[in-house]
């Protein structure tokens, strides 16, 4: 277990070193500062400023989506590339632990990079009288980290296949991208529908975390597919050693 | 303290290693010799359990590298072919976190000691991608010594150094395998025969030949021969030196004056036939013992495999 700390505190100091890491985090918080400053200017010209906390982390869920493929993509297919891997798979290190430990740090980087725009709703509060709602914003927080924690896992797996970055990047959106769409296919009732509804990747997310609603049922879908994700990273890292 | 049994690797159909059986021992600096692409870097890759070969046992100071690779790496220090860096790291930071990795006691101390060895205390904080590939390489090398591993597994570690720091990684390399075992592949013929106790030659993939380099150098040229350039090499020059006990032929070599002798092996004539020579009435210019290089033992060898192999 203290390899994995080992490795997620190496990658994690990485993305702080890293030029594309603050790249993400410039774009990231002048879009999302964007949004707010204008919806404060008119909320204030209204005389009415909208008392929802969720007004920056709305925006953010949607650009998180996007652009954490980036955050993943070098993971496991950069050390391929590098040739930096055989360092790593020659070290006593186990396979589950290397990519548990890259997935960790991005988690790191990820929750710092998210937990900085928690100043909006802390000043929203401030502007507004009762103030937000802090049990549904802490929720679509706490739902959010879970979803991204999902996100960097099926990421990392992606990256454990190319030892080419871009495509690492590309293949992981387009996975995403499909498990958000499944849920579209859900319309009606139905077996079909009904399993489509639970592995639609986002549906988990807006209709009950940002709403305020923390379900087991919820929390276990991204767990499950967050450790799922690990697993079979880990077993494609071992299979490599095969080919 | 390393033991290599029927070793044999598939890529997909293509066997890059076939049953590979050699071993080394301890205090011994073991060459691996073979051109490019003769299944080294799979060997090696196996040896340090990076992968795991397709049928045949390895043993490493004294564990299997499958069954228990976690013990084996832990013992072996391995510099891959293409030395794996970081380069947006220093070179401390980067000793630092391999040796985290590998619970190397009294960590900062042996870091000093490394940079000590490999000569890189200077550049201790330079970023490695700053680096030349010289000092890339000793970073690669001081990262495989970290943790005082028993057994050191090089992978070509002067390919791509130019002259003076392949001189300086080979002396290198030589002070090293006083106290530990060291595999150390290669495709330079010297570096084999000035650096190695031992010399295993491998082609496509299978051992041709196994032994020390001065042995596999007598053994191979069968007899010794000498060459000898005199200012006049007429009359009864020849039958005197065939007189000589020892002196199996003698031949004329492609100058006039130019004569090469061939000796049975183990004897050595040189001073009969300089004495043969002067009191003969004739100046000696020149005379030289010629041991067949490890270059044409290579191409004789690899050659006759070759042969081998279109014939079956």
């Amino acid at each position: 277990m203290r390899n994995v700390w080992i490795i997620a505190g190496r990658e994690l100091r990485h993305y702080f070193i890293s030029p594309m890491a603050y790249v993400l985090a410039f774009l990231l918080y002048l879009i999302l500062g964007g949004l707010f400053a204008i919806n404060v200017y008119y909320g204030l010209q209204t005389g009415q400023v909208n008392p929802d906390g969720r007004l920056v982390i709305g925006p953010m869920v949607t650009i998180l989506i996007f652009t954490t493929p980036i955050v993943t993509m070098r993971l496991l297919a950069e050390e391929q590339s590098t040739g930096t891997i055989e360092l790593l798979l020659t070290a006593p290190v186990r396979d589950w632990e290397l990519v548990v430990g890259k997935w960790l740090g991005a988690l790191g980087f990820m929750v710092v990079l998210m937990a900085v725009t928690w100043v909006y709703p802390i000043i929203l509060h401030r502007m507004t009288n009762p103030g937000i709602d802090q049990g549904q914003l802490v929720s679509a927080y706490f739902g959010l980290v879970l979803m991204v924690a999902a996100i960097l896992a099926i990421g990392t797996l992606i990256s454990a296949f190319f030892s080419n970055t871009l495509a690492a990047a590309g293949a992981t959106l387009a996975l995403i991208l499909l498990l958000w769409i499944i849920g579209g296919f859900a319309s009606g009732a139905g077996g079909a529908n009904e399993v489509a509804r639970y592995l639609s990747f986002v549906s988990h997310y807006y209709d009950n975390f940002y709403r305020g609603v923390v379900d087991v049922k919820d929390v276990v879908y991204y767990v499950s597919l967050t450790v799922l994700a690990l697993f079979l990273g880990s077993q494609v890292v071992e299979s490599r050693r095969w080919r | 303290m390393i033991q290599a049994q029927s070793l044999t690797k598939f890529y997909g159909e293509h066997p890059a290693v076939r049953d590979l059986t050699f071993e080394a021992r301890k205090g011994e600096i073991l060459g691996f010799l073979g051109p490019n692409g003769a299944g080294k870097t799979t060997t090696m890759r196996i040896l340090t359990g990076y992968m795991p070969p397709s049928r045949g046992r390895a043993k490493v100071a004294g564990f299997d590298v499958v069954e228990e690779s976690m013990e084996v790496r832990r013992r072996v220090g391995y510099l891959p072919e293409t030395v794996p860096l970081y380069p947006e790291l220093s070179v401390v930071e980067y000793l630092a976190f391999i040796g985290a990795l590998r619970r190397v006691p009294d960590l900062d101390g042996r870091i000093d000691a490394v940079l000590e060895e490999v000569h890189l205390v200077d550049r201790a904080d330079s970023y490695i991608g700053n680096l030349s590939k010289g000092l890339r390489q000793r970073v690669g090398l001081a990262q495989a010594l970290l943790h005082q591993p028993e057994v050191l597994i090089l992978d070509e570690p002067t390919i791509g150094l130019d002259p003076a720091q392949i001189i300086e990684v080979r002396k290198l390399i030589q002070g090293l395998g006083k106290d530990r075992t060291v595999l150390l592949s290669t495709h330079i013929l010297s570096e084999a025969q000035q650096v190695c106790d031992r010399v295993v030659i491998i082609n496509k993939g299978a051992i041709v030949a196994e032994d020390t380099p001065a042995h596999l150098q007598s053994q191979l040229a069968g007899a010794e021969r000498i060459a000898v350039r005199v200012a006049d090499g007429d009359g009864d020059l020849r039958s005197r030196l065939m007189a000589i006990p020892g002196v199996v032929s003698v031949q004329d070599g492609p100058v006039r004056g130019d004569l090469e002798i061939s000796s049975s092996p183990g004897r050595d004539i040189r001073a009969r036939i300089a004495k043969t020579i002067v009191e003969a009435g004739h100046d000696l210019l020149e005379l030289r013992a010629v041991g067949a290089s490890l270059e044409e033992i290579f191409l004789q060898l690899t050659a006759d495999e070759s042969a081998d192999q279109d014939g079956g």
